[in-house]
């Protein structure tokens, strides 16, 4: 009479909830590929429309530069100051400089730069796109013979691949400043030891791969918060659970392509 | 009571005459569409064909898919099965970037206006031509004017749509849809959430359009007055299926009584005639 729990079979509702999320992420998985394939096309088939190219640039550039410069430096300034205080038996303080510039321009600037612009611009990407689908603006583009995808994905994938690496330079300049703030502040290094420990530390491969991964994190990012944005149904509510998943999903992607990009580069370079 | 509220705008033979000078030639055919939702199924057979030059009136209660069969016309949805027929051309399984070709043939007015939030008045209009043809600035200015003149919105063109009252905006989206001269015109719910005096301006509006512009068009509403005021014919949606279809003044005395009681709850039943002739001019 008596059975125990551990002896008992899985109950089929759990099962049917693994299935029914098993198929939402393929699902999802789908429409995010079929939604690339689509935007490479367009951007194949041209020609691009420049005006709503520039108007993505200063959207996703030009105002996002506030963020980098903040964190860009304020990251560079605590790296230097931890730097020194873990290695101060070592008398590590001389490296400071080799090593805030090494784990900025490898690690840090990039996939910090692509969580907060990425945050930043993609939740706005997709609240603008799911209030356009949730008010009928997509059907009302489709209706009037336009392609979505050209109008709307295009212009921002591209404006978002090109400007992440841009403002990932100027995120690892601003970073390797604020080190040096400390440096010379705190640490009482010279401006010129430190910058000529930077040049000699940071190599081709490391710029490259840094700023390489970020082409891709702005594509991947900018292609998660449009799908998001156009599959959005259900109002208010609905845009609000689109943008959460978007910064959501975007980090989790930046984070788990880091680790793959990171080791392809250090395969390739 | 009933007169004075439903009256039919343009007459007892509004565009028949035409009707019978020429063969009826359908513009649009739907043959047995299904269409489901996940476990929501919103058409189950439904069959219409909307004649060249006619003002089809597609009724039924909220949620029954009428909005949907719009939605089918211009190839936004595809069916589960069945067939869509433009002009003598299945439509059914073109691919999106065919699908456009058939689109500019269609000018739609959707629920909402679905004006573009970020364009002005003029943008919105202008878009359509922008986009598809090669008019100079000068032509565009000109034919936006027009339009924007023709639903009695003559200087709005600077205004954002968030300025603009609900029927402004269905107005706009009305100059919008037919920017590109097309040749059907689809009205999805054009005076739900509107005030009556609003609602009747956009139904004169309706009458006047296909008066002026000789077109088809396909009226989506679960307005009877709307209905009464634009229509030549009905078709009743009901379950998925279209389970009537026929004129005005058929549906007056239809013996379905599903219809019936659709009617009765705006009291336009035979009992109590509600066509009223415009005064010849």
């Amino acid at each position: 009479m008596t059975t125990s729990t551990l002896e008992q079979p899985a109950s089929p509702g759990l099962l049917r909830r693994i299935r029914e999320r098993a198929d939402k992420t393929f699902l999802y998985i789908g429409g995010l590929t079929d939604l690339m394939m689509q935007t490479l096309h367009q951007i194949r088939r041209g020609p691009l429309e420049r005006p709503l190219l520039m108007q993505q640039f200063e959207q996703i550039g030009f105002r996002s530069l506030s963020i980098v410069i903040i964190t860009a430096a304020f990251i560079g300034m605590v790296l230097a100051l931890q730097t020194a205080y873990a290695l101060e038996d070592f008398g590590g303080k001389l490296f400071v400089g080799v090593i805030v510039s090494l784990s900025l321009v490898r690690e840090l600037a990039p996939v910090l730069m692509a969580l907060m612009v990425g945050g930043r611009v993609g939740a706005g990407m997709t609240a603008e796109l799911g209030t356009m689908k949730v008010t009928e603006q997509i059907d009302a583009l489709r209706a009037l013979a336009t392609n979505p995808v050209r109008k709307l994905v295009v212009p921002r994938v591209i404006a978002t691949t090109v400007m992440f690496p841009l403002l990932t330079v100027i995120a690892i300049a601003l970073g390797i400043l604020g080190g040096m703030l400390i440096a010379v502040a705190n640490l009482n290094l010279s401006a010129n030891y430190y910058l000529r420990s930077v040049i000699q530390t940071v190599k081709y491969n490391d710029l490259a791969s840094g700023i390489g991964k970020t082409f891709f994190f702005g594509f991947a990012i900018a292609l998660v918060a449009c799908f998001n944005g156009l599959r959005t149904s259900g109002g208010a509510d609905g845009v609000g659970r689109a943008t959460t998943a978007t910064v959501v999903t975007g980090a989790i992607t930046v984070l788990i392509m880091d680790f793959f990009l990171t080791k392809l580069f250090l395969m390739i370079l | 009571m009933t007169d004075t509220l439903i009256t039919d705008r343009r007459g007892s033979d509004r565009g028949m005459t035409d009707r019978r000078r020429h063969p009826r030639e359908p513009f649009v055919e739907f043959h047995d569409l299904f269409k489901s939702y996940g476990p929501k199924q919103v058409l189950r057979g439904a069959s219409l064909k909307v004649y060249r030059g006619e003002v089809m009136v597609i009724l039924g209660g909220s949620g029954t898919g009428k909005s949907v069969t719009l939605r089918h016309m211009l190839g936004l949805e595809a069916p589960d099965s069945g067939r869509v027929i433009v002009e003598e051309e299945d439509i059914t399984d073109f691919p999106e970037e065919e699908l456009y070709r058939v689109r500019k043939k269609f000018g739609m007015l959707f629920q909402s206006g679905a004006l573009f939030d970020s364009m002005t008045v003029f943008e919105n209009v202008a878009f359509p031509l922008r986009e598809h043809t090669e008019m100079s600035e000068e032509e565009i200015t000109r034919a936006v004017r027009e339009k924007l003149e023709l639903v009695n919105l003559p200087s709005s063109e600077h205004l954002m749509p968030v300025d603009l009252s609900g029927g402004m905006r269905k107005r706009v989206g009305l100059a919008r849809s037919i920017v590109l001269d097309p040749k059907v015109i689809l009205y999805d719910e054009p005076t739900t959430g509107l005030d009556p005096i609003t609602s009747q301006t956009i139904n004169e509006l309706i009458v006047d359009l296909q008066a002026k512009l000789n077109v088809t068009s396909v009226v989506v509403t679960h307005d009877i007055h709307s209905a009464f005021s634009v229509g030549d014919r009905i078709a009743f949606l009901h379950q998925g299926v279209f389970e009537w279809v026929g004129s005005m003044d058929e549906a007056r005395d239809t013996d379905n009584p599903r219809l019936r009681d659709f009617l009765k709850a705006s009291a336009v039943t035979a009992a109590q005639p509600t066509k009223t002739t415009q005064p010849s001019k």
